[in-house]
């Protein structure tokens, strides 16, 4: 608990300045955007419906879409020589403005409209020019249904914002991420409560500025001017103390084992070389692979089945271990500039598991068995299991055709299955859960399931410019064997340690035996 | 001082004002009156260019106001209309302040004139100045609207229907001060109505409206005596009936 209060300060910090700044640009668009559709009448329905559509896409989507495109469009701006980084703090900027755009564009298009028709004859009738009747009359008069678009976007926003934690931009949401994947309630609810407390914060800080500005009290415009100068201020200079030498970026997906293994390598690099790091928690998975091979992202642990099938689109997946391990690092060199610093020492495969009790009680230990009963039975898996070539080969394989099959996350997915509402569940095989919830793994008895070893793969520019880091990471090469994984694992699923505690312990214990 | 030479205005291809000349000497007030759907507030609103004239062209002291921008025309004319239009974000010294700020004026000079014109249109300025539009009665509201109206010394007034929102006593009182300012600073006035009493009181001349063209024009005795035609004849005779229901409540007989 002490540990997570510990990383408020740097998430809200951050979280705050995404979302003000997304604000910031969602209004500055937005408005000036309305005020033009409201001398347009017939581009209105047009424009509000581009801005609904981009409403509809799911926020999480919206984010990740952003990771490709700004990739992309990052290869056009280096050739003049301006780095845009793919992953972290632009993309998430990018989707959370956009995001914020319809509650205020459509709010200032209907504030305007809404004025008193009465109203805007007197003002032309005065003798006040369409700008002068905007600036006294219209925006005076609309601005508190535009000030309603804007909180409702602030809330919408500071919500959002929790979901840019897996395109690799610091936010509240790194508490939820890892709290969920590592089943430490106390983070979630810590990410969760921050993020509504911040968003009731600025919603109400903006009722006070407008509330103020209407009633014409210098006292309530004060206060709360003051306070929303006070937050942009103290988020733009953290934002300047963030230049100066890149730190090594250390990347982890969005499971125990990951955060586990990236507060290890950090650890490595830290006391070996004294080099800097900074850890990207929760990515999502190919977001990690895409930004290690775009250089914004420089070492990560992945998986050599992962690689084989989702990246080198290989079909055949019975290939030897180390056969996989050689094609992997020769591909990834070849094609990325990729390298593999170090093979960890053990596997972690997809594996399909079940309640011990139930298998016992179906007679059940290799998946041939599973296959006859699977049409009374229902599975769960991840969020990618069912889409990747090895779910395919399986089906092909052993003919499974269960009752119903359900994506869920992998947090969620050992309580489904300890209570009952999935019968059998895409584990994995270094789990410390498995252990933990008493599930066998089924025994893959036709081989379908492809190598999956646990390798750190480093980024061209750290492999080119940091050999101090290299040598490092390389030292881990062969240092953790299943059982330990394992272990470590259930330290932190289930005795609810730390991921940084864990990982210091095993580094300690390394260095002190021979 | 005022000319309307030919003025035409099409809304979705039909004439609403079609063809109407007109001229308005110094000091006078004429009544644009008719029907709804006559275009009296269609050719007021010309006037001013609130409405650009489709063809012909309005002329005030002989030169063309198409040859001023729409806002510069505007703040030289007075216009009064019947929701008034008072801003409800702005005080009532605000209000009436518009047009001299707009022209630049000195602040100083400015509040002197709000001051100068709350008293002549009868609110105690150290009472109402600060109040907000929406605490006045409908009334106080028109008064303030005329002040603004007022407010920068226009020559020409134009008023749509304004008193036609208030009560009878109001309206009563309302139309005397409003002669009385106007005779008082030799205004030009184009005033719109459908009431035909309220034409006959304070109509130097009355212009009636059909359809959009002119079917008469002339002094409120002209226009009793010899209506140009049945429509206006059928106006006139409003008037004359409850003029002679009042002389007979009264014991009087009609008329010589």
């Amino acid at each position: 608990m002490i540990e997570q209060l510990a990383l408020v300060p740097g998430y809200l910090t951050a979280h705050l300045r995404l979302s003000l700044l997304a604000l910031a640009i969602g209004a500055g668009v937005s408005i000036p955007l309305g005020v033009w559709l409201t001398r347009r009448p017939r581009l209105e329905p047009g424009v509000l419906g581009v801005a609904s559509v981009i409403q509809t896409i799911p926020s999480l989507a919206l984010l990740a879409i952003m990771v490709p495109a700004l990739a992309a469009l990052g290869a056009l701006t280096q050739r003049f020589g301006v780095p845009l980084r793919g992953i972290g703090f632009a993309p998430a900027l990018i989707a959370l403005s956009l995001y914020s755009v319809l509650p205020i564009l459509r709010n200032t298009v209907a504030g305007i409209a809404n004025v008193d028709p009465a109203l805007v004859e007197a003002a032309r009738a005065v003798g006040m020019t369409d700008r002068q009747r905007l600036l006294r009359v219209e925006l005076p008069l609309a601005m508190p249904v535009i000030v309603a678009g804007l909180r409702t976007a602030t809330v919408w926003v500071v919500g959002t914002a929790t979901l840019s934690t897996p395109i690799g931009a610091t936010s509240l949401g790194n508490f939820i991420f890892s709290g969920l994947a590592t089943r430490n309630d106390a983070a979630v609810l810590m990410g969760c409560l921050s993020a509504a407390g911040l968003a009731l914060l600025l919603d109400a800080l903006i009722r006070l500025l407008e509330v103020g500005m209407r009633e014409r009290s210098r006292a309530r415009v004060g206060v709360a001017a003051a306070t929303l100068a006070l937050l942009c201020g103290y988020t733009a200079l953290s934002f300047a103390g963030t230049g100066g030498e890149r730190p090594i970026q250390v990347g982890s997906k969005a499971f125990t084992e990951q955060y586990i293994l990236a507060e290890l390598m950090a650890q490595q690099i830290e006391t070996r070389t004294g080099s800097a790091t900074h850890k990207l928690p929760s990515l999502g998975s190919t977001v990690a692979f895409d930004a290690l091979a775009a250089g914004d992202l420089d070492v990560y642990v992945d998986y050599t089945g992962t690689i084989w099938a989702t990246i080198m689109q290989r079909g055949d997946l019975e290939a030897p271990r180390d056969q996989v391990l050689g094609e992997v690092t020769r591909f990834l060199d070849a094609t990325h500039g990729i390298g593999v610093a170090a093979a960890l020492g053990f596997e972690n495969t997809y594996a399909l598991g079940m309640r011990a009790d139930q298998a016992r009680d179906l007679s059940l230990s290799r998946l041939s068995d599973l296959a006859p009963v699977s049409p009374r039975l229902e599975i769960g898996g991840d969020y990618e299991f069912f889409q990747r070539a090895e779910w395919k080969s399986l089906l092909a394989t052993y003919g499974f055709a269960f009752a119903r099959q359900r994506s869920m996350d992998p947090a969620l997915m050992y309580r489904a299955l300890q209570e009952g509402e999935v019968d059998v569940i895409s584990a994995f095989s270094t789990d410390g859960r498995i252990a933990a919830y008493d599930l066998v793994l089924l025994d893959d008895d036709r081989g379908v399931i492809p190598p999956y070893d646990a390798i750190v793969l480093v980024s061209a520019r750290l492999r080119r410019e940091h050999p101090d880091v290299m040598a490092a990471l390389s030292a881990l090469d062969g240092a953790i064997d299943a059982a330990a994984m394992r272990r470590m694992n259930l330290r932190v699923d289930r005795d609810g340690e730390a991921p940084s505690t864990v990982a210091r312990a095993f580094l300690a214990e390394r260095s002190d035996s021979p | 001082m005022i000319a309307l030479e030919g003025l035409t205005r099409h809304f979705d291809g039909k004439a609403v004002v079609d063809g109407l000349s007109l001229t308005v000497a110094r000091g006078e007030l004429l009544v644009l009156l008719g029907g709804s759907g006559s275009g009296k507030t269609t050719t007021l609103k010309m006037i001013n260019r609130l409405i650009a004239p489709t063809s012909g062209r309005v002329r005030i002291d002989g030169r063309d106001t198409a040859e001023l921008p729409g806002h510069e025309l505007r703040r030289s004319i007075g216009y009064c209309f019947q929701q008034i239009g008072l801003f409800p974000h702005m005080s009532v010294a605000e209000n009436v302040a518009i047009t001299p700020s707009l022209l630049g004026w000195d602040p100083a000079e400015i509040r002197r004139r709000v001051d100068e014109l709350l008293t002549r249109v009868e609110l105690a300025p150290e009472e109402f100045r600060d109040r907000a539009p929406d605490a006045l009665s409908g009334g106080q509201q028109q008064r303030v609207g005329l002040a603004r109206a007022l407010a920068a010394r226009p020559l020409v007034m134009l008023l749509d229907e304004p008193f036609g929102a208030l009560d009878p006593l109001t309206r009563d009182r309302l139309q005397q001060e409003f002669q009385q300012i106007r005779r008082d600073l030799e205004l030009t006035a184009i005033f719109v109505t459908h009431d035909m009493v309220e034409a006959l009181l304070l109509g130097d001349r009355i212009a009636v409206l059909e359809e959009g063209r002119l079917a008469q024009v002339g002094t409120p005795a002209e226009l009793l005596r010899s209506p140009a035609n049945a429509y206006v004849e059928r106006l006139m005779e409003t008037p004359r009936r409850q003029a002679e229901l009042v002389d007979r409540f009264l014991g009087r007989d009609a008329g010589p």
